[in-house]
């Protein structure tokens, strides 16, 4: 099973490097500019603490220590934190659906932030559902971050454009839309 | 852009090493994370933390010592610093009493403190904090994060930090505090903007005669742009949005910081409180205990804010006044 994670990892940490500059210009439009920079930094640390030996649990909290102490602003603790929780989750059970509530639950504790808000969240969430459900799709996880397109923006730097963030995507939306890509690409949806 | 220094990404580092060895042996820090504490730490006591970006010097760091901080944590220029330099910083200070976090109202820093919060309690460490939004110039509205923290939070650290050595606990901590914040108040003005030394141009631009109100410690928006007052009518200003958030009645008793921003001459200062001091006089304020100086400044930054604490509890008078060793109080 750490196999599949860790190929999860590494496939994201892959996409963050190859969509950095697009992940910065959906930053720039809505906030300061800088996501996609900080991802691909945290992306190379995030592989590196993959070298690191342990069972799911370990490397799930490894790749969050390098993502919060790497990327800076509020996707480090974002991130962080919710995987952190996936890395508490996966040592009580191997219920993916289990383990993305708790990361989606996370990232609301320390964002403060709720459906709607548009942030990561809105992502986090529906892919939750589906997964529950068994009908997540590369082709739903590309919907979900679309969406966030028509929200208005109640959360970080974001929020203080009120309405003129309204047809924009959210570049952490995005962002974990990768992450979720990857998450199938890698197979690592199921045990 | 005109700064002593070597290279803009060194210039945090080579600070750390240049305050610890201002300490002559008080101060230590942990490499590669920006963390000063002091060499001695009492036993059996609360240890009290904060940090944030640096530019703000003496803010954190100058206070670690005897009667303040145990430990600053120094992050980036304006950036704060990532959950684990935090937690370093608690792990280090940490002498079984628990450890109190001071936090400044920024979205960043709440977030990072509160991560590195919960990395320390899974070790069983047990951590409180407080944070502080004493900076009147931007109202509460849905889509902000409330008000932000700035030079009042000195006032906390130098509170909290004397109810640490008096051997309070982590509890008690945690309710003088909830009880001081929303008695401090701050408000600014402008002259001219801070250079960010690897940015290397000013934040913001302001013309020749002109100052702003009420622009945050990273060189935020203020409230209002007008051109250059004399110290009196700069005065009038500030104090008349104070006493408006206070709603102050004559006979109460008052503590004063008047701080400059970093690059505002002290004999400014002066002018300005002999000014400000008339109004609060005027009104029947008891001025209590006064602080003139940079303490919260914004790197090169030109302007001053003032900042009231009103004293609610006599004890936190005491503790204004209690004796402390360290670089900047």
């Amino acid at each position: 099973m750490v196999d599949k994670i860790k190929k999860w990892l590494e496939l994201f940490a892959a996409q963050l490097h190859e969509k950095k500059t697009y992940l910065s210009e959906l930053d720039s439009a809505i906030g300061d500019g800088d996501h996609g920079n900080n991802m691909a930094r945290g992306a190379d640390f995030l592989l590196k603490s993959l070298d690191q030996s342990g069972d799911t649990s370990a490397v799930f909290k490894n790749a969050a220590m390098a993502l919060l102490s790497k990327v800076g602003g509020a996707s480090g603790p974002l991130y962080g934190s919710a995987l952190l929780a996936l890395s508490k989750k996966a040592g009580e059970t191997d219920d993916r659906s289990e383990w993305i509530a708790a990361g989606a639950e996370a990232i609301a504790h320390r964002g403060k932030s709720e459906a709607g808000d548009k942030t990561m969240l809105d992502v986090w969430l529906p892919v939750q559902k589906a997964l529950a459900d068994g009908t997540l799709t590369h082709e739903k996880i590309d919907a979900f971050v679309a969406e966030t397109k028509s929200l208005k923006a109640k959360k970080g730097r974001a929020s203080y454009l009120g309405d003129r963030s309204v047809g924009h995507i959210d570049p952490g939306a995005q962002s974990s839309g990768y992450l979720f890509h990857a998450f199938l690409e890698a197979g690592a949806d199921h045990a | 852009m005109k700064k002593i220094m070597n290279k803009p990404e060194q210039a945090v580092d080579e600070m750390v090493q240049g305050i610890v060895s201002a300490g002559c042996g008080q101060l230590k820090n942990i490499p590669e994370t920006g963390v000063i504490y002091r060499s001695e730490l009492p036993k059996d006591k609360v240890a009290l933390v904060s940090g944030g970006g640096s530019g703000h010097e003496p803010t954190h760091a100058g206070f670690v010592g005897d009667g303040i901080l145990a430990a600053a944590v120094c992050g980036s220029v304006f950036t704060s610093p990532t959950p684990d330099q935090i937690y370093e910083a608690i792990k280090q200070v940490d002498q079984g009493k628990g450890v109190f976090l001071v936090i400044k109202n920024y979205s960043g820093d709440v977030m990072n403190f509160e991560m590195a919060k919960d990395l320390a309690e899974a070790d069983g460490i047990r951590v409180e904090s407080v944070v502080v939004d004493d900076d009147i110039a931007v109202e509460d509205s849905t889509y902000t994060e409330g008000k932000r923290g700035v030079a009042g939070t000195v006032f906390v650290h130098k509170i909290l930090g004397a109810e640490a050595a008096r051997g309070t606990t982590i509890d008690e901590m945690k309710a003088v505090a909830d009880r001081i914040v929303p008695n401090i108040k701050t408000l600014g003005v402008a002259l001219k903007a801070a250079t960010v030394p690897e940015v290397g141009k000013p934040g913001f631009e302001l013309g020749d005669t002109e100052i702003e109100f009420g622009v945050g410690i990273h060189g935020e928006p203020g409230y209002r742009r007008e051109s250059l007052k004399t110290s009196r009518e700069l005065a009038e200003e500030i104090v008349s949005k104070l006493k408006n958030a206070f709603q102050w009645s004559e006979g109460e008793h008052y503590a004063v910081l008047v701080n400059g921003l970093g690059a505002t001459p002290l004999m400014e200062q002066y002018i300005f409180w002999q000014d400000a001091e008339k109004l609060l006089k005027k009104d029947g304020l008891l001025i209590d205990f006064i602080k003139v100086g940079s303490l919260t400044t914004s790197l090169d930054m030109e302007g001053l804010s003032l900042t009231l604490c009103k004293l609610e509890d006599a004890r936190w008078l005491e503790n204004l006044k209690w004796e402390t060793h360290t670089l900047a109080w």
